[in-house]
């Protein structure tokens, strides 16, 4: 487990900074997310795929259910990955992070912003659109057209 | 516009967990039984996980693994391989050896009975055996011509042809010693009777030959079992014997 922490812990920890802004709270979604890799090994299953991102995402759902204080809204289970980018090596991870990071740069910011605040602020279109003052459906495509810009900058 | 436009915003939000109401449950449905659709979700949680790789910042800080290792301390549980990035086949191996050491624990333990009853079954042959050898001298002493026969009388009288019969109605078994028996002429055989308690004419039991010394035994001769004797009789026979007895008889019990 030490092993595992030394590796993803930093990973967990950034996604739940990122999203809770505060360490406390980052640490504590930290320690939550390891814990139930330990107490439910077999909720990650290697067919669901790699573990780093598969607790990156994990780490992004916990971390707003504590920014919303609501209960653990998604299985562990339920959360299944699938990239066709292969990330597995350092260099190839490293470089598939910058593939992204440029793809959010280029992106009309209208789009990079709706993503962000439906990913990192946990918030729904509803409520994304009131702040924004856009309408639903746009707001719905903008996320959508947001994440496959992600998918399509990889495997460029 | 097919079903999978219709979900594919639906989609997303769900990907994101920012989903709600009607529109969530319709979804739910639909993954249920759309292998399309819970692929493209799958990938767009992929797309999501790439998002969260861009993220970087301080590290956390060494108390919070020292905090996270305390807390496993506390809830010992073995890790399973799961954890690690492999596919069911790289540990056929490890279930196959797993498979084999089980398999060798029963064979050790089944070996093991059956070397429990080898050694049972080892110590009543040795037993039997001994049991064997004491009924093979018993036969060996009371038929061998070269042992000593000595038939104690009263003092002062002269030895008569006697026989003694040890007879068990109930499996057929018969023993029969005679001793201080008259030569035979040629073609005449000494022959034992069985006379049955009830009634039936006598029964053969046996034909011999006195030695030199004039002693005779009849070990075992082929008897029905259940026949309830009298008493026993000798009388001499023409060779091989015959159905009835001919008198005079020469012994008969007392």
């Amino acid at each position: 487990m030490a092993e595992l922490y030394d590796r993803y812990a930093a990973l967990v920890y950034s996604v739940a900074l990122r999203v809770l802004a505060d360490t406390g709270a980052a640490e504590d979604v930290l320690q939550e997310v390891f814990m139930q890799l330990w107490r439910h090994p077999a909720s990650f299953d290697a067919r669901r795929g790699s573990l780093g991102p598969w607790l990156a995402v994990i780490a992004r759902h916990r971390a707003i259910d504590a920014l919303r204080k609501r209960r653990p809204q998604t299985d562990l289970e339920d959360v299944v990955i699938a990239i066709e980018a292969d990330l597995e090596g350092a260099a190839e991870g490293s470089r598939a992070v910058e593939k992204v990071r440029a793809s959010l740069h280029d992106m009309p910011d209208k789009q990079r912003i709706a993503l962000e605040m439906a990913f990192f602020a946990g918030m729904t279109h509803t409520e994304i659109a009131a702040e924004t003052g856009e309408p639903l459906g746009t707001v719905k495509t903008r996320i959508r057209a947001a994440l496959l810009a992600l998918r399509r900058a990889l495997n460029t | 516009m097919t079903t999978h436009e219709q979900f594919a915003e639906d989609l997303a939000l769900y990907a994101l967990g920012t989903l709600e109401g009607e529109a969530a449950v319709a979804l739910d449905l639909h993954l249920e039984q759309c292998a399309a659709c819970r692929q493209e979700l799958a990938r767009l949680q992929g797309d999501m996980a790439l998002l969260a790789l861009t993220t970087s910042g301080p590290a956390p800080p060494q108390r919070a693994r020292q905090r996270l290792l305390k807390a496993i301390g506390h809830e010992p549980r073995s890790l399973r391989t799961v954890f690690l990035r492999r596919r069911w086949w790289t540990l056929a191996p490890v279930y196959a050896s797993l498979v084999l050491a089980i398999f060798a624990i029963l064979l050790w333990r089944e070996n093991a009975r059956q070397r429990d009853r080898i050694e049972a079954l080892k110590a009543d042959a040795t037993q039997n055996q001994a049991t064997f050898e004491e009924a093979k001298h018993l036969v060996a002493l009371l038929t061998d011509p070269s042992a000593m026969h000595v038939t104690l009388v009263a003092a002062q009288s002269k030895p008569q042809p006697a026989g003694k019969a040890i007879y068990m109605p109930s499996n057929g078994a018969l023993v029969f010693m005679a001793s201080n028996l008259a030569p035979l002429r040629p073609q005449k055989t000494y022959e034992l009777w069985l006379m049955p308690m009830y009634g039936d004419k006598p029964m053969p039991a046996g034909m011999f030959k006195p030695d030199p010394s004039g002693n005779a035994t009849v070990m075992m001769p082929p008897m029905s079992p259940g026949v309830e004797a009298r008493t026993f009789a000798v009388t001499i026979e023409p060779e091989g014997g015959s159905p009835t007895p001919t008198m005079p008889m020469v012994l008969v019990g007392s």
